[in-house]
């Protein structure tokens, strides 16, 4: 719940932008974000709102921690369901499909 | 997966780890520090970072798992409106947490309606495609609570309220610090809530408590680093508030997100899981936002539900004190059997950021580098 994920802009209207997170693409709303977000922007996401901005020049490094992380983790590795999680925009996802929905 | 330090520098590990050493010798006496997020515990456990520090310094994990801390009144709450025919949105690990008599999911399997989402977003999507009341149980710290004000601001569907759990870190922080029988030198801030917050929120804290805060990243080699940091502070008698994650925060955070969290919430004093009374620690919806709040909307009876006695297993569950950090799950008699993740009896087995969870993921017991379990 406290592990954001970062994600390329692709598209932006007024109040949400369309975000890839590698290949995924969801609509993120921008009302939290403190700078203007503009199309080849990353930001950092979190329960569906961009929180931050990524500055250009943290974005190479930020993109390989998450890149490291998704690749080494195995099946039951919980920081990497947490981050599969949020670029999927789903609860759970990656948490054994524990606590579904009616 | 778990044991070896497998970083991606690894001479940059060794010398941060000799450091470490050489720095928690020092000091002369066992060092504790806490910190308060889940994700830094699985890092930790997921790399077997314990393993590699001194004997003398204990990393202790504190109330930093949102579903962990949130207590059994607020729970109650949630399962009473369920019970009573309202439908309920939430966090999917809310769902398994339970109150004074039962769970959310028990109440879902007796009849209830609840949703899971993944974003407070989505409880305004599943309320739009309906005329029936919805009620976002919202949960979670400062990251999550400022994605509810956002909603709440935007303006919501008639038929949606928010039945407010959401808490506010730094107060409880200061509870910790002052607890007899932990002794925290140090913490150990969340690289991402401090995104929002900023890390000067952490500045009146460490000079009232004369305690060091460095805020700190997610990888193995951040979280050594900022270790090695906060024991010189302690070594130095240095109560200073260090930034060791600039990529992420500033120091005075995400000024939109902070005014909309305000905007919508005040702090009010209330229970956490293990923590007992959290003075300013429960975020609340303000007067103006009546309308949207679930607790003027909706007559909430929780007191039908504590007539119903504690099972013996929820009675020996010491989740409460691992909370507090006085104990670590290596001192519950359930840990591993019967409380298993499949099985939680404890908050703590049930989320990704639960201590005996992430504990039980990565082999049951780490070792413990030292840590004194005074209860």
């Amino acid at each position: 719940m406290c592990l954001g994920v970062p994600g390329q802009v692709v598209e932006v209207d007024e109040l949400t932008a369309l975000v890839d997170f590698w290949g995924v693409r969801r609509r993120v709303r921008l009302d939290l974000v403190d700078e203007p977000v503009a199309i080849g922007d990353y930001v950092l996401n979190h329960v569906g709102f961009a929180i931050r901005r990524i500055p250009p020049g943290d974005i190479e490094g930020t993109l390989a921690l998450y890149e490291q992380l998704l690749k080494e983790a195995g099946p039951n590795d919980l920081m990497a369901a947490d981050v599969r999680s949020e670029v999927a925009g789903v609860e759970g996802a990656g948490r054994a499909g524990r606590a579904g929905t009616t | 997966m778990t044991g070896n330090l497998e970083f991606r520098d690894p001479e940059r590990a060794k010398a941060l780890v000799e450091r470490l050493a050489r720095t928690t010798a020092d000091v002369g006496r066992t060092v504790s520090i806490m910190h308060v997020c889940g994700s830094h515990e699985q890092a930790i456990a997921k790399f077997g970072l314990r393993a590699s520090l001194p004997d003398d310094l204990n990393v202790i994990m504190g109330p930093g798992c949102p579903v962990c801390i949130t207590d059994q009144p607020e729970i109650d709450e949630a399962v009473a409106l369920a019970q009573d025919g309202v439908r309920i949105a939430t966090y999917g690990d809310m769902v398994r947490v339970p109150g004074s008599a039962g769970s959310l999911a028990d109440a879902q399997a007796a009849g209830a309606r609840i949703d899971v989402v993944y974003s407070v977003a989505q409880a305004v999507e599943i309320a739009r495609g309906t005329d029936e009341p919805i009620v976002f149980f919202g949960t979670g710290f400062e990251t999550t609570a400022v994605a509810t004000a956002a909603v709440v601001l935007a303006g919501m569907p008639p038929n949606l309220s928010v039945l407010s759990a959401h808490k506010f870190i730094p107060p409880v922080m200061e509870i910790v610090a002052e607890m007899p029988g932990t002794r925290v030198e140090g913490f150990l801030a969340a690289g991402h809530a401090a995104t929002i917050t900023g890390c000067g929120i952490f500045e009146a804290f460490a000079a009232r408590q004369r305690v060091p805060v460095v805020v700190a990243g997610f990888e193995p080699l951040d979280i050594l680093a900022a270790l090695v940091r906060l024991v010189e502070l302690v070594r130095d008698r240095q109560p200073a508030v260090v930034n060791m994650f600039p990529r992420c925060v500033t120091r005075d955070g995400n000024a939109n997100a902070l005014n909309q969290l305000w905007t919508v919430f005040r702090t009010t004093g209330g229970r956490w899981r293990g923590i007992a009374h959290v003075p300013n620690g429960n975020l609340r919806l303000r007067d103006v936002w009546a309308s949207v709040d679930a607790r003027r909307r909706f007559r909430i009876d929780t007191a039908r539900l504590w007539q119903q006695a504690p099972s013996t297993l929820v009675r020996q569950c010491i989740c409460g004190n691992i909370m507090a950090g006085i104990a670590s799950p290596a001192d519950c008699p359930l840990f591993g059997n019967p409380c298993v993740p499949d099985a939680p009896v404890g908050a703590c087995m049930v989320s990704s950021e639960g201590t005996c969870r992430i504990w039980h993921e990565y082999g049951g017991v780490p070792r413990l580098g030292g840590l004194a379990c005074p209860m």
